[in-house]
């Protein structure tokens, strides 16, 4: 008898019903609250954000809860969510250099106006595990002092002022909107970055080691890392004039990078640009790394050939929520297409298993039996 | 669903999609980028025909849709469900009472009809992708009408194998001018692809729809001497006895025995009780 290996509707109920059930996991264990995971997993609750590319850690760390901590998962929910919102507007840019800094590091300068700031990094801890959180979780204070309200200069523009740090095309041409526009190449700047701060951090962070492992190589020194709260900006149009709406925490890094010149640019160094919601660190940098070898093309450099230089590849492949999509699509059913092949390759041997045959009559073994029908 | 506008895109984007379809049906067989949307059901699961679907859809449709041929497979009712619970639109199984059809990879048995639109899901909707990766070429290709290199391969299949090896997905040329992948549906589906429905394309995560006007030309690409040919499985349905409807094969027992059944499940079923009628 045939038995349909089809699911209806009330398997999938029951699957859902399974999955709700499993997410809450041993009822005899406190729930997780959305507050919880807000604050003692916010660098989860930043990389949804940053990738979910909607700035609101109350609805990321809903997701977090919601995914059972699939981060990808998560930033799909946000996604989804993010792109039935209505738009009122488009904030003005962002001022990073009156950034309220958490963190502020050079790698190319000892020290500078500003100052080298730490801040809350895993940097120099010993990778050893607390068995005292296992237990007791506690409230550890740390040491403050009131901020300094200097605006802390970027490092980029001491490099700058002496001309040896190549300039920026400036320009106030509204950007695209990589969310409300298809993506086409080639693909500028602005595009790019858009792709890369929304891309997957994995994805980045392999394609900006590759860098550094030689492929498209840019001799990249970490100019400056900055991590903390910018003000957001927005005209209101009833207004005339714009008004602070918010502030959100960003990370930003510039690479500084060795340029020997090419055929239209002097030797002087160059930039590799990362800009990411939310304390996103190994982001920031990976994007920048990745930003910096997509502009060959601009600087007039070698092709290399170079996964991370081929702004096609990049672009096409950097969004997880498309690429997990895609990857997970093929468990969905495919018999019709693969009944379709299973036809060919029977009709491909038989012909094959004849030719032999008629080539060497004496064969007896046959290559394929036939199917029974 | 409260919170959520009529087929769940808001009107904004239905227009933008409505006018990406509109180009399409003018220049048939041209993928047409548009700005897909995320929806709430992941890229290469349909969101696509999704997005078209609750772009053409009105609240008086009757919307079938089928995985497979069939009504009943998961992703086929989770879409439905969708679309009932976002829409309120009334649903149907039968092929005929349709008016929406989203379907992924087939087509239906049941000739369409002029009030019929049909809607396919698209994974990868560029026909020369596989030949070549980058879009910027591809395009390219496509407006010079430089279609070689595809020939190309559908001759070295033929030197490789003494037939086209391509299953599914078979290219077709539209209006003696683009050459379009109609969905990875068997081959036997090709012809069907001239038909008195609407029929439209929508590729979700490659953001592009495109679309067969009533009646186009859609020829699958042969030679002279290797002409095209719709095959499926040989024998007959084991449940109704149809000989001219793709098969499934389904695995019966450890021994390696199986059957073959149709893939279009409201085909079969409409057979079977149209026999037990005349019975």
């Amino acid at each position: 008898m045939y038995v349909a290996v089809k699911g209806g509707e009330r398997a999938i109920n029951n699957a859902h019903a399974w999955l709700a059930e499993e997410r809450r996991g041993d009822t005899g264990i406190a729930e997780l609250s959305i507050e919880q995971i807000r604050e003692q997993l916010a660098l989860a609750v930043n990389r949804v954000m940053a990738e979910g590319s909607l700035y609101d850690p109350d609805l990321a760390a809903l997701a977090i809860k919601q995914s059972r901590g699939d981060l990808i998962e998560a930033i799909f929910l946000i996604r989804a969510y993010r792109t039935t919102l209505p738009r009122f507007g488009a904030s003005e840019p962002l001022d990073t250099g009156a950034m309220d800094c958490d963190r502020r590091i050079s790698a190319t300068f000892k020290d500078a106006p500003g100052g080298q700031i730490l801040g809350p990094t895993f940097d120099y801890t010993h990778r050893l595990l607390d068995f005292k959180l296992a237990a007791e979780g506690g409230a550890p204070e740390a040491v403050s002092e009131p901020a300094d309200p200097m605006d802390i200069p970027h490092i980029a523009s001491f490099l700058g002022a002496e001309g040896l740090l190549q300039e920026e095309a400036k320009s106030d041409a509204t950007p695209r909107d990589l969310t409300r526009e298809p993506l086409s190449f080639p693909a500028d700047r602005a595009v790019r970055l858009q792709a890369l701060t929304r891309g997957d951090e994995g994805f980045l962070l392999g394609l900006g080691y590759s860098t550094q492992r030689g492929y498209a190589r840019n001799h990249a020194f970490v100019g400056e890392l900055r991590i903390g709260k910018v003000p957001v900006e927005m005209e209101i149009p009833e207004l005339g004039f714009a008004i602070e709406i918010g502030e959100i925490d960003v990370t930003e890094c510039e690479t500084v990078n060795q340029f020997k010149g090419s055929k239209v640019e002097p030797p002087q160094f160059t930039r590799g640009y990362g800009l990411v919601f939310g304390q996103t660190e190994r982001k920031a940098i990976s994007m920048a790394l990745v930003d910096r070898a997509l502009r060959w093309e601009e600087l007039g450099e070698e092709n290399a050939g170079a996964a991370a230089q081929n702004v096609e590849f990049v672009l096409s492949h950097s969004d997880n929520i498309q690429a997990t999509g895609f990857v997970e699509h093929i468990k969905l059913p495919h018999y019709v297409d693969f009944q379709a092949e299973l036809e060919l390759v029977r009709r491909l041997r038989r012909e094959a298993e004849a030719a032999q045959q008629a080539a060497a009559p004496d064969a007896t073994q046959p290559m394929v039996e036939e199917p029974a029908e | 669903m409260s919170g959520y506008n009529f087929a769940y895109l808001d009107e904004d984007t239905k227009r933008m999609i409505r006018r990406a379809i509109l180009k399409g049906l003018a220049v048939p067989g041209y993928q047409v980028p548009f700005a897909s949307r995320e929806m709430p059901m992941p890229y290469g699961w349909g969101t696509g025909g999704v997005q078209v679907s609750a772009a053409v859809l009105v609240p008086e449709d009757v919307m079938k849709v089928i995985d497979q041929g069939a009504d009943d497979t998961t992703n086929a009712v989770s879409i439905r469900a969708f679309f009932q619970k976002t829409a309120q639109v009334a649903v149907t199984e039968a092929t005929g009472e349709a008016t929406l059809i989203q379907t992924r990879h087939r087509i239906p048995e049941r000739p369409l009809t002029e009030d019929q639109i049909l809607v396919y899901q698209v994974p990868i909707p560029e026909p020369l992708r596989f030949l070549e990766p980058r879009e910027t070429e591809t395009r390219k290709m496509h407006a010079l009408a430089e279609y070689g290199l595809m020939h190309v391969k559908l001759y070295e299949d033929i030197a490789r194998h003494g037939e086209i090896a391509t299953s599914y997905a078979y290219p077709v040329k539209v209006a003696d001018r683009y050459v379009m992948d109609p969905s990875p549906i068997p081959k036997f589906d090709n012809p069907k692809l001239e038909s008195a429905a609407i029929q439209l394309f929508g590729a979700g995560r490659e953001q592009r729809i495109y679309a067969l006007p009533p009646w186009t030309p859609a020829v699958s690409l042969d030679f002279e001497d290797h002409p095209f040919e719709a095959r499926k499985a040989p024998g007959c349905c084991g449940i109704c006895g149809a000989e001219d409807s793709y098969l499934d094969e389904v695995i019966l027992d450890d021994a390696g025995g199986r059957m073959f059944v149709c893939s279009d499940t409201d085909y079969c079923r409409s057979r079977v009780a149209a026999a037990e009628d005349a019975a």
